[in-house]
């Protein structure tokens, strides 16, 4: 059952990022371009994702288990220190070049866009290369 | 500063979604959504990897079930160089592994749990974005 429901949940992950065309590049280096022609919708992605999902998590935390699983498995890290920043501002410089955070590049490859392709595989290359620098660490 | 292209509306039924595909994947397998941490894992990890697989499938699908309950094309313009393109998938690859997380993993699933960690990831990639494009824009 836990295959359906990660199947569906791409399924639907990926309609809302269609509808919010946050899929669309330059609809997200509009929401980027504070100081020049803004477009502010995609705050309105972040407020309507927030306001569902999260009164949820804080009622089910405490619940012993999830429905279909074993247990509740997700980063408890909380620490905050100079590789959160650093990559951060990676992410953050790359997503600026590109207008694409991996969701919405993954996403697009529906459409056949040989750009968000190659984005796609040099993400993928990007992914591998941090795995091999640093194999003990367990990504979120 | 000029407001351009307003869509609140449409914005916020997609988040809507996107929130609501957060909180199944959360109450049913117990996880969180990142898709950088999905992706990634899919590549480097045994755990879950089917799973992860089947929730990336499920991404590409989305837009195609999109287009045909909707009957409308789905536009998207990349005006970017190929050599930017690579350099910037580069960056949002490694970026997010060393930063623990992307838009979906820091951005809702974290901070709709409170973490401070996340918020501050968030914080800090979205005013680096923001200077990315004041920056593109003056070169």
């Amino acid at each position: 059952m836990s295959k359906i429901i990660s199947l569906v949940c791409g399924v639907i992950f990926g309609i809302g990022l269609t509808v919010s065309q946050m899929i669309d590049p330059a609809k997200v280096l509009g929401f980027l371009n504070i100081f020049g022609d803004w477009d502010p919708s995609l705050a309105f992605v972040m407020i309507g994702a927030l306001i569902i999902s999260s009164p949820f998590f804080h009622l089910f935390k405490n619940n012993n288990k999830p429905i279909f699983s074993e247990k509740f498995s997700y980063s408890q890290n909380k620490e905050i220190n100079k590789k959160l920043i650093v990559g951060s501002s990676l992410f953050g410089a790359g997503w600026g070049l590109a207008g694409l955070c991996p969701g919405p590049a993954i996403a697009s490859l529906a459409l056949l866009n040989i750009n968000s392709a190659i984005f796609v595989v040099t993400m993928f290359i990007g992914f591998y290369l941090v795995k091999l620098s640093e194999p003990t660490t367990q990504a979120r | 500063m000029n407001i351009v292209n307003f869509t609140p509306i449409s914005a916020f039924l997609g988040g809507s979604l996107i929130g609501l595909a957060v909180i199944i994947f959360f109450v049913f397998n117990g996880r969180l959504i990142g898709i950088s941490g999905i992706a990634s894992n899919f590549l480097t990890s045994k755990d879950n990897r089917f799973d992860n697989f089947l929730f990336l499938v499920g991404l590409i699908i989305g837009p195609i079930v999109y287009k045909i309950f909707t009957q409308q094309e789905i536009n998207i313009t990349i005006s970017n160089s190929v050599y930017l393109l690579a350099v910037a998938g580069l960056l949002v690859g490694a970026g997010t592994r060393i930063g623990g997380g992307c838009t979906s993993g820091h951005g809702i699933s974290g901070i709709g749990r409170f973490s401070l960690r996340s918020i501050i990831a968030t914080i800090t990639f979205m005013i680096v974005g923001i200077l990315t494009v004041l920056v593109k824009s003056l070169v």
